[in-house]
């Protein structure tokens, strides 16, 4: 009923040939925009910007890069802890070594050697697929978070080991340390996302997106019609870890204010993976649902014993949320294998037909 | 659609902060009982929640006022640690005890901007103890850096004099990570006052219980005395490597956070010998420790098992309680309120006192040093003492030990002045300081 | 040319000089070897059935090894106790292929491999709910499991052999030989072949897909059960070992995901490497390369011969 697209025609092919070619889908994303950028700082609910949004937008962002690696190219990766780590420190270097540049600036640059690095550890994906090409990435994983602590250059030689995020500000205001307000970080989180995810859609509904899902499908089939395999599987790894490493900056300076190579483990590779998972394989609006499920079950696990006034102990609370996360996701898997984006779709299905059944 | 709605308004009330009752002291306690991290997370954790249990089922609270005690689960990580500082920023915390170096390291930062006052005891950055820089930091009773000179006082008065180190080779094993990775400047400096090597072997935190291999290499090295530097699951299995490759187990030094009874048990009688540094006393003997059997674990209130009570950790996280507790009840003192908030808990901390009568008072007579915190001085560099393992229990087998102060004081200083020229701006201490009473 | 000599020159002199070192670090890589080559061996034998690759597997280890030692402190006498453990592990398996396995027939690889990553969580979870977070020691001496180390004098100083890895070594050869036998002699084995190839086709001449998969995850939690307890012996039972799992990737790569002699050959190629490696070449390089080292000799592997020693060639049909 409301959903309906009679009397919505088009008449040019690029209106035809839009993302959001539903004015009702581009009017709620005109919504979520507004409720992302006004309603949500205006709320003024520290907890909520610091501890769900802007972690949420942290990992949404690398759930893309691993997306278009392992969704829309089919290269599962499992290194994705460490090219988030990559661009963190590449990023702290950076920011110490020229203090004057505009730390956003810096943010988005050391996606660049997030990118590098991941070309490095992506050439073996030529000759190597599948799992065994995931072996190749857990060898990056584990040799990175290696690199993190054995070269004390990369943290300035901190006593700590650790990244200790310095005060920068931009046009005037401070952006990352500790006096730089929850709001504050949280627009400057938002607005890299919603400008990174442009870009994405751009890229996979392009040209691009085209090569990497053929190489995805059949990339025999791909090689013979003329796609240069090595060529795309590397600009993948590429665009991927720039994604990546532009996230783990953010979740450096953004977000914690502070990291060290523990916060890129292993574990964080399978928090991310988990996130493109549940959230769909091969969708930009799966990897927002799939970090939204992730990063925010286990809030709601654990704030929901108290809200309801039960008393459990944290631990007791923290192994149920393991429990409850690791059954959502058998659970996910049989009820609906190709995630949560495809339910969205088939919620959108249902609601254009919507009250008939068909 | 249910899933949805109870989804919702689960969100939806966990963004309402519930706040404390009013006439509460928020007291958050950060702590692990889960991960690879936990058997030494476990013991603290229940001494830290036993004994400010005992204070409000026995005494009402502090100064009559109650504590609202609510633990936080990091698995000592150090974005949990940082969601749960921020989750319960809200509820006015009076002070924040992180229990991990890597987590206090992210929230020094912060809490000198929340104004919300960090107790790291005898851990965390060495440097805060400066309190002119870090007036929100408090570390008492002794430093890392302060414990490294002890162990190497110690190491010296067995070799029959400091200059007798001279030529030797002191392994340090270490939790490759910010908690062990902080004494190695000082431990690099001494050993170029005192002419030995040191050979440094890091145990990766993601493969604690794998360590033969270093092992072997301890073994083809031959230090004359090993320094671990460990905690949770390294702990144990270092010990067993050691009995494994027949290592003398009375030249192996642990420092006070690899003293627990759990990380020599398991090795079996191989780790008769093992020596750790120490600042709180083992055992149940204590008038306050047997209040808090009778008040909290006999009542059911605890999760601590019997037999682990008065184990080292236990009474260590006791220890921490007892100075939060102190500081607090100096807080009312200084202000006359009841319900202090965090400025003046900090100002009680600031001015902390501790003497051997106060521990009597406390019920605790010789369970631990005095602890002296100053405006400047914010960790009091006290005494610890060396314990041994004799195959079930600790035995004290030094005097206490006083730091190298004039080793120490200088580094410390240059450390903290290298933290604030890398943390610009750094905020400049406005807080006045109070004399203590 | 100093550095070309540490790499190069000096370890191999240090081998020489020390030889009883070098013996040592042989047989530490022997027996670490052994011990990846059991987590890879449940690995194999769930794939080569169910084409399943079960990331849980070293958590079962862990779990296993839990329920032992925790039905054991409740007061149940040791081999009650392991009788009990191989009864849940049962349970565990049939609790899976009920819930898990038959809901996701057919569907593609990588989302089974995500299942059994539920799977994990939800045994952590579990696990430590249940038996509590702090490590625990294994039952060693109620078992009959021999401690103590037999001091070798050899090549001028000692190899010291402990006891507990002598013992592992035989397990898991015992146990290897027992499932070789298994899958090419009996009945179940050659349907357990069938199934490995392909589901539909086993169903269609017969074998019961369930039953199947209860036998074969069974079978890994005994192999689970095994490696825990050695490995628990050895060191303490606790959620560390999870992550130690993850090594068994490597040694499936270089012996192949579908291969019983496979994982051994390739956990003590893994193993011994390591060990090697990271005693002669890691201090060159600042040492604690073991965290990464196998993965990069799988990598190194993989790029020249990419099924392993003993897989099957992927010959691929457009």
């Amino acid at each position: 009923m409301f959903y309906r697209e009679a009397g919505q025609y088009k008449t040019s092919y690029a209106a035809d040939q839009a993302i959001f070619p539903v004015l009702q889908d581009r009017l709620g994303l005109i919504a979520i925009l507004i409720v992302a950028f006004v309603v949500i700082p205006l709320s003024g609910n520290e907890f909520l910007l610091q501890a769900v949004m802007i972690p949420f937008l942290v990992f949404a962002l690398a759930t893309i890069g691993l997306n278009l690696l392992t969704g829309y190219t089919g290269l599962l990766s499992l290194g994705t802890g460490a090219f988030m780590g990559v661009g963190a420190y590449a990023c702290y270097k950076l920011a110490t070594v020229f203090p004057q540049v505009n730390i956003l600036i810096w943010v988005v640059v050391s996606g660049f050697f997030a990118a590098g690095i991941g070309v490095v550890f992506g050439l073996p994906s030529l000759r190597i697929k599948g799992f065994y090409l995931a072996v190749a990435t857990l060898a990056a994983q584990f040799f990175l978070s290696w690199c993190f602590i054995r070269i004390p250059w990369l943290y300035n030689y901190n006593i700590s080991a650790a990244i200790e995020v310095p005060t920068r500000t931009a046009f005037g205001v401070p952006v990352t340390g500790p006096t730089a307000t929850p709001v504050t970080r949280y627009l400057v989180v938002l607005s890299i996302v919603v400008a990174m995810t442009w870009l994405a859609s751009n890229l996979v509904h392009g040209r691009i997106g085209r090569m990497w899902m053929a190489v995805r499908d059949m990339d025999i089939a791909a090689e013979l019609i003329g796609i240069k395999l090595y060529r795309t599987k590397l600009l993948a790894f590429a665009v991927s870890s720039f994604y990546c490493g532009v996230a783990g900056a953010m979740l450096a300076f953004l977000w914690l204010g502070a990291a060290e190579s523990e916060s890129f483990n292993i574990n964080q590779s399978f928090l991310v993976l988990f996130m493109v998972i549940i959230g769909g394989l091969g969708s930009l609006t799966g990897s927002f649902f799939g970090a939204l499920f992730i990063w925010g079950l286990p809030i709601v696990l654990r704030n929901a014993p108290g809200a309801f006034g039960l008393s459990i102990t944290a631990a007791t609370v923290e192994h149920i949320t393991f429990m409850v996360v690791g059954a959502l996701i058998v659970f996910f898997l049989i009820v609906e294998p190709n995630g949560l984006a495809r339910l969205w779709q088939i919620g959108k299905q249902k609601l254009r037909v919507w009250p008939f059944p068909y | 659609m249910h899933m949805k709605q109870l989804a919702l308004g689960a969100a939806i009330a966990s963004m309402v902060a519930v706040p404390a009752l009013a006439e509460d002291i928020f007291v958050p306690l950060l702590t692990y009982r889960t991960g690879p991290f936990a058997n030494s997370g476990i013991p603290i954790a229940n001494g830290m929640h036993d004994y400010l249990s005992m204070l409000n089922e026995r005494d009402g609270g502090i100064g009559g006022v109650k504590l609202a005690i609510e633990e936080c689960e990091t698995g000592y990580k150090n974005e949990k640690g940082v969601e749960c500082y921020e989750a319960l920023k809200s509820k006015k915390p009076v002070v924040v005890n992180p229990y991990s170096t890597g987590i206090t390291l992210a929230l020094i930062p912060k809490a000198s901007v929340d104004h919300i006052p960090i107790l790291s005891m005898a851990y965390g950055l060495s440097a805060s103890a400066n309190g002119q820089d870090f007036p929100w930091i408090f570390n008492p009773p002794a430093t890392y850096w302060d414990g490294l000179s002890m162990v190497i006082k110690y190491i010296g008065e067995k070799e029959g004099g400091l200059d007798k180190l001279k030529g030797k080779t002191i392994g340090y094993i270490y939790f490759d990570g910010g908690y062990g990775l902080e004494p190695i400047p000082l431990l690099d400096q001494l050993a170029k006052d005192y002419g030995f090597t040191v050979k440094k072997y890091p145990v990766p935190p993601a493969d604690m219980q794998n360590q033969s291999g270093l092992w072997l290499n301890v073994r083809r090295d031959r230090p004359a005395w090993m320094i671990m530097w460990g905690w949770g699951a390294m702990n144990p299995t270092a010990v067993q490597e050691a009995a494994k490759i027949n290592y003398p187990m009375d030249h192996m030094i642990g420092v006070w956070w690899s003293g627990s009874e759990d990380d020599a048990r398991p090795a079996g009688p191989g780790a008769k010998g093992y020596l750790s540094l120490n600042f709180n006393s083992v055992g149940a003997n204590y008038p306050a420790i047997q209040d808090i059997q009778k008040y909290v674990i006999d009542k059911g209130n605890s999760q601590t098992a019997k037999d682990k009570v008065g184990e080292n950790f236990y009474n260590r996280g006791v220890m921490n309680s007892v100075i939060m507790a102190e500081a607090i009840r100096n807080a009312q003192q200084l202000t006359g309120k009841k319900e202090v908030n965090a400025d003046d808990v900090r100002r009680g901390f600031e001015t902390l006192k501790i003497t051997p009568e106060r521990w009597k008072e406390l019920g605790l007579e010789g369970f631990a040093g005095p602890v002296n915190v100053t405006c400047t001085d914010h960790n009091g560099h006290h005494a610890a003492y060396v314990q041994q393992w004799d195959g079930t229990k600790w035995v004290k087998v030094s005097d206490w030990i006083s730091p190298m102060k004039d080793k120490v004081q200088p580094l410390l200083d240059s450390a903290a002045q290298d933290y604030v020229t890398k943390n610009q701006p750094w905020p400049k201490r406005t807080e006045t300081c109070d004399k203590s009473s | 040319m100093d550095l070309l000599y540490q790499i190069f020159i000096d370890p191999f002199v240090q081998m020489g000089t020390a030889p009883d070192l070098l013996v040592q670090t042989l047989w530490e890589g022997l027996v670490s070897g052994v011990l990846y080559a059991l987590i890879a061996l449940g690995f194999v034998l769930i794939f080569k059935a169910s084409g399943v690759f079960n990331f849980a597997q070293g958590i079962m280890v862990v779990f296993a090894a839990l329920t032992l030692v925790g039905l054991y402190e409740k007061g149940v006498p040791a081999f009650l106790a392991l009788a009990l453990t191989v009864v849940v592990m049962l349970g565990l398996a049939v609790l899976v292929e009920r819930l898990m396995l038959r809901p996701l027939v057919n569907q593609p690889d990588i989302v089974l491999f995500m299942a059994t990553f539920g799977l994990t969580y939800v045994l952590i979870g579990l696990g430590e709910m249940i038996f509590g977070g702090d490590p625990k020691v294994m039952i060693a001496d109620q078992l009959y499991l021999p401690r103590g180390a037999i001091d070798v004098q050899m090549l001028g100083g000692f190899v010291s052999l402990q006891k507990i890895d002598i013992a592992a070594a035989v397990i898991a050869s015992l146990m290897v030989a027992a499932l070789a036998v298994f899958f090419q002699k009996t009945r179940i084995g050659r349907a357990l072949r069938a199934v490995a190839d392909s589901h539909k086709a086993a169903l269609s001449v017969g074998i019961s897909l369930e039953q199947i998969w209860v036998v074969v995850w069974f079978a890994a939690g005994i192999v689970a059960l095994a490696t825990g307890i050695m490995w628990g012996a050895r060191s303490n039972v606790s959620f560390a070992l999870e992550i130690v799992s993850l090594k068994a990737l490597p040694v499936l790569i270089l012996g192949g995901f579908t291969s019983i002699p496979g994982a051994i050959v390739g956990g003590i190629i893994i193993g011994v490497g390591e060990k090697l490696g990271e005693f002669y070449w890691g201090p060159l390089l600042g040492s604690g390369i073991e965290s990464w080292l196998a993965y990069m000799i799988a990598l190194i592997f993989l790029l020249f011969r990419p099924q392993g020693l003993f897989g099957e060639r992927i010959i691929e049909r457009i």
